[in-house]
């Protein structure tokens, strides 16, 4: 066995890659090599650290150093200094790695240390493309207990126990959906893992999948022999290329292993894994459209029932569940239902993964218990928010959830009170949003996306989407009307009621919660015809103060060659004419505004 | 508009795939997968051979390959740019590094430069939001972006061709 | 390879032995003084050897890790040698020094008193 003094910890995820955390990879291993220290040290790429603001990330052990923002031209300087030398580059630790004058390591940072990982806890710490450091971190032993002692029945019944509800959205209880699913008998039965993330701003099923892409395999062999199958698939995106190799090694290793195929541990349960790339379709998330994706068809829901459970892929039984469902299955099987149901709230159990994005300062991936406070997430692990900028809204479960406000920091966040509030669960996005936010852009953002992701099947979605959105371009491009907004909620309460799929019942779900917590901006829009954060370029307006000195700099970089020296006044001073905006001509685009000396500061948007 | 080339290698390659992967339970979207990798595109012609291959209708096939946006019917550029329009790009500034390509590259969203070079879409998000605004180039992200990035960003790729 | 259940325990033990670095709670740690006085003196050939040394007798559950200058510049090259809460430090090493405190004091338990100073500080 070969002995390492140090081990060197990269982040592979796609995050950090797209900082070229290859390319640090491959200068260490050289950088290594000159100072002849490379068989004392080992590199290891690993999975997203969820750290993603401070990437490319790099950690040296035993130590447990953070370096972060590691770039390529920082890799020889790490290598002389700390690995050779032994002193620890103090400016390019993390900034929170470094107290005075003492090194924190990894583990003891703010971000990490308030969380509790569960789904995650592999990333950051394992090769994943190494089945052998999964194997050291307790992996395949809930497969190996499961095929060994346990009938199946007992395999549900412990999930059932534990409390576990879908970590993809809608939180239907895990126990039940593996119970129905057993509960079919048939010649063939399918395991299906959802790994169509589609949700804007949720990105923890990717990283689980980067960074422990075993967890994701054994829990579907344990649900295979749980509920008597033999085949399982992965329907994954096909935007997510680092996740789809990893993926395909791990199934190789686990193959070779004979942890997957025929008589795994030379029992007599057989499973084989199959993976399925999506096509870049919204709706293929929804259960019954992404078998539809899977048979060749396109991605259009069916109508429910019958449930997948009965009749599913190929008019199979088929048990479907989301990536981070899956990720924390062999932990329960091996602590117990019972260890898993002690963590988090009465009707929430365990942790859940969230994606921290948007006007946050530590954007990245935390899990928590179910039941810890919003407040507690975005100013206590998240950092709170950048440039001392006011919090306005935090925005949880994509395209279908809603806006929650600064009265909602205190509470506990699970699933029914997140429904209760008027938002979802969601996949676990959570985009923060500042005092420069626009609610009613936001919300047409919104609307825009789930318009142009509504695959057309039912009218209330396809249409109805359409109409939302016109409404809501016509209040941004200051055309609105007071009715615009009872037309909007009567609307929005329309599709909700009558919508074919969840994604079409929840369409308006931003619509609603942005007129219920954030009416005035509305009203500001369609009264006034202002937009308070000047977003809303068609609401702006730009003028000259009588504080112009007349120098013309705004002129020469107005593309629309409006802004003429005609104005009234002279200018004491200097002697020149003041200049004047044509705001019929104007485009708004607030060139004028930047080119404007700031001494003078004459030019003004409202 | 870029180069279109219907090959008869390319179809070779095709043909292979399928037979390869002939099964009941293999579905359409593997072969369609494959077609866009070899051909960059799946236009008319192609659609009609896999219909012959697999024995599926031309227009069950049209139906699917206009349903899915990784799937087009025309050849796209030499680069495919990709602005990430998430919510956590949009809520960054994303909007303002589309309207920059925009203006550098004369072309809206879904289309091609004259030359052929370059092809500029609206993409979802592609789950790098901790790195907000991002843009993707081939297989090549560009994070924390800034209008001023862009042209860059963009003469890197321009000079590769004049190589 | 299809694995057996027991070759499969095999290699999880294995690799875990490999991973324990990641770990905080090494049963030894070794800490060499690597500042350019320890450097220039010789420090850097004490280490490799140390390293070959620990790798050649499959030790496990030992930590090496550098410092910078501890200040004693004349009695460099030096490291030491931590288990529990008791520490020594060896001083004026060289390679064959370095593996002979490796082998002695590490594998054997038994301190080489001639080469240590400041015997027994509490850490």
């Amino acid at each position: 066995m070969q002995y390492y003094r140090a081990h060197v910890l990269i982040c592979g995820g796609t995050g950090c890659t797209s900082g070229k955390s290859l390319e640090i990879k491959a200068e260490l291993e050289k950088q290594l090599v000159t100072y002849g220290i490379e068989n004392e040290v080992k590199v290891v790429m690993t999975g997203c650290f969820g750290l993603c603001e401070a990437g490319p990330i790099m950690v040296v052990y035993p130590e447990g150093t953070f370096y972060a923002h590691v770039q390529v031209k920082d890799v020889k300087k790490i290598v002389e200094e700390h690995l050779f030398k032994g002193r620890i580059v103090k400016e390019k630790l993390y900034y929170e790695a470094l107290d005075e004058d003492k090194v924190i390591s990894v583990n003891e940072v703010e971000f990490y240390a308030k969380q509790k990982r569960i789904a995650l806890s592999n990333c950051g710490v394992i090769d994943p493309e190494n089945i052998d450091e999964y194997l050291a971190k307790d992996g395949y032993q809930a497969l190996i207990k499961v095929l060994t002692d346990m009938k199946p029945r007992e395999v549900i019944e412990e999930i059932k126990k534990s409390g576990l509800r879908g970590r993809g959205g809608a939180g239907f209880p895990t126990g039940l959906k593996w119970e129905f699913a057993s509960n079919y008998e048939d010649d063939m039965k399918y395991v299906c893992c959802n790994a169509d993330e589609g949700d804007p701003g949720a990105f923890m099923d990717r990283s689980i999948l980067e960074g422990t892409p075993h967890s994701v395999i054994e829990a579907m062999t344990i649900a295979g022999y749980a509920t008597g199958s033999k085949k399982g698939y992965i329907y994954i995106r096909a935007e997510y290329p680092i996740a789809v190799k990893r993926l395909e090694i791990a199934i190789k290793q686990a193959k070779d292993y004979g942890l997957l195929g025929n008589n795994i541990l030379d029992t007599k349960f057989s499973f084989d894994i199959e993976i399925r790339l999506g096509a870049g379709a919204f709706v293929c998330g929804e259960e019954t459209a992404l078998i539809e994706s899977i048979e060749g068809k396109r991605g259009m829901p069916r109508t429910k029932p019958p449930f997948p459970a009965e009749k599913g892929i190929w008019g199979k039984p088929t048990l479907i569940n989301n990536v981070e469902t899956f990720a924390n299955i062999p932990a329960i099987i091996l602590k117990g239902g019972e260890w898993f149901g002690s963590i988090g709230t009465e009707k929430s159990k365990g942790t859940k993964v969230f994606a921290l994005g948007g006007k946050i300062k530590n954007t990245g991936l935390v899990e928590i218990p179910m039941g810890t406070t919003l407040r507690e997430v975005i100013y206590g692990i998240g950092g709170g928010i950048p440039d001392n900028k006011k919090f306005k809204a935090v925005q949880t479960g994509g395209p279908s959830g809603g806006c929650l406000t600064a009265e909602h920091l205190d509470t506990p966040i699970d699933y029914d009170n997140l429904v209760s509030i008027g938002s979802m669960m969601g996949s676990g996005g959570m985009i923060v949003m500042d005092e420069d936010t626009c609610m009613v852009d936001i919300a047409r953002f919104f609307l825009d996306f789930t318009c142009e992701e509504s695959c057309g099947k039912c009218t209330p979605c396809r249409e109805g989407t359409k109409r939302l959105k016109e409404i809501l371009d016509k209040i941004v491009a200051g055309n609105g009307t007071i009715e615009d907004l009872d037309r909007l909620e009567n609307l929005a309460g329309y599709i909700k009621d009558n919508a074919l799929c969840n994604l079409g019942q929840t369409a308006p779900n931003p619509v609603i919660s942005t007129l219920k917590f954030f009416r005035d901006e509305y009203m500001a829009h369609v009264v006034d015809k202002k937009c308070p954060t000047s977003v809303c370029k068609d609401l702006l307006q730009y003028t000259i103060t009588d504080k112009c000195i007349g120098c013309g700099s705004c002129a020469k970089v107005c593309p629309q060659g409006c802004i003429e020296p005609l104005g009234k006044e002279i200018n004491s001073k200097t002697k020149r004419r003041q200049y004047v905006i044509d705001q019929n001509k104007c485009i708004k685009c607030g060139a004028c505004l930047e080119a404007c000396p700031p001494k003078v500061k004459a030019i003004i948007r409202k | 508009m870029a180069n279109l080339e219907l090959t008869a290698e390319k179809y070779a390659l095709l043909k292979t795939f399928i037979d390869e992967n002939r099964s009941e339970t293999s579905g359409l979207m593997p072969v369609l997968h494959k077609a866009q990798d070899i051909f960059g595109c799946i236009p008319i012609e192609v659609q009609k051979f896999i219909s012959k291959e697999l024995n599926v209708s031309v227009s069950e096939i049209y139906g699917v390959v206009t349903f899915y946006s990784r799937f087009s019917t025309e050849p796209v550029g030499d680069h495919l740019i990709g602005v990430c329009l998430g919510t956590a790009c949009y809520v960054k500034g994303a909007q303002k590094i589309l309207d920059e390509l925009q203006s550098a590259l004369k072309i809206k969203p879904e289309e091609t430069t004259a030359d052929g070079k370059f092809t500029l879409t609206a993409t979802r998000c592609l789950g790098a939001c901790g790195l907000a605004p991002v843009m993707m180039i081939d297989d090549e992200v560009y994070g924390r972006l800034t209008p001023d990035m862009v042209p860059d960003i963009l003469s890197k790729y321009d000079k590769e061709e004049t190589k | 390879m299809k694995k057996s259940v027991e070759e499969l325990m095999k290699i999880r033990q294995e690799t875990l032995k490999k991973m324990e670095l990641r770990e905080n709670d090494a049963h030894c740690r070794i800490v060499v003084g690597m500042g350019t006085c320890g450097i220039s003196a010789g420090a850097r050939p004490c280490l490799t050897a140390i390293v070959d040394e620990v790798n050649k007798r499959g030790l496990s559950n030992v930590q090496i890790v550098q410092t910078g200058c501890v200040g004693m510049c004349r009695l460099e090259p030096m490291f030491d040698v931590i288990i529990g809460d008791k520490k020594y430090t060896y001083v004026d090493m060289t390679p064959e020094k370095s593996r002979q405190v490796v082998v002695e004091h590490i594998v054997n338990n038994r301190v080489i008193h001639e080469y240590t100073i400041g015997e027994e500080e509490k850490e």
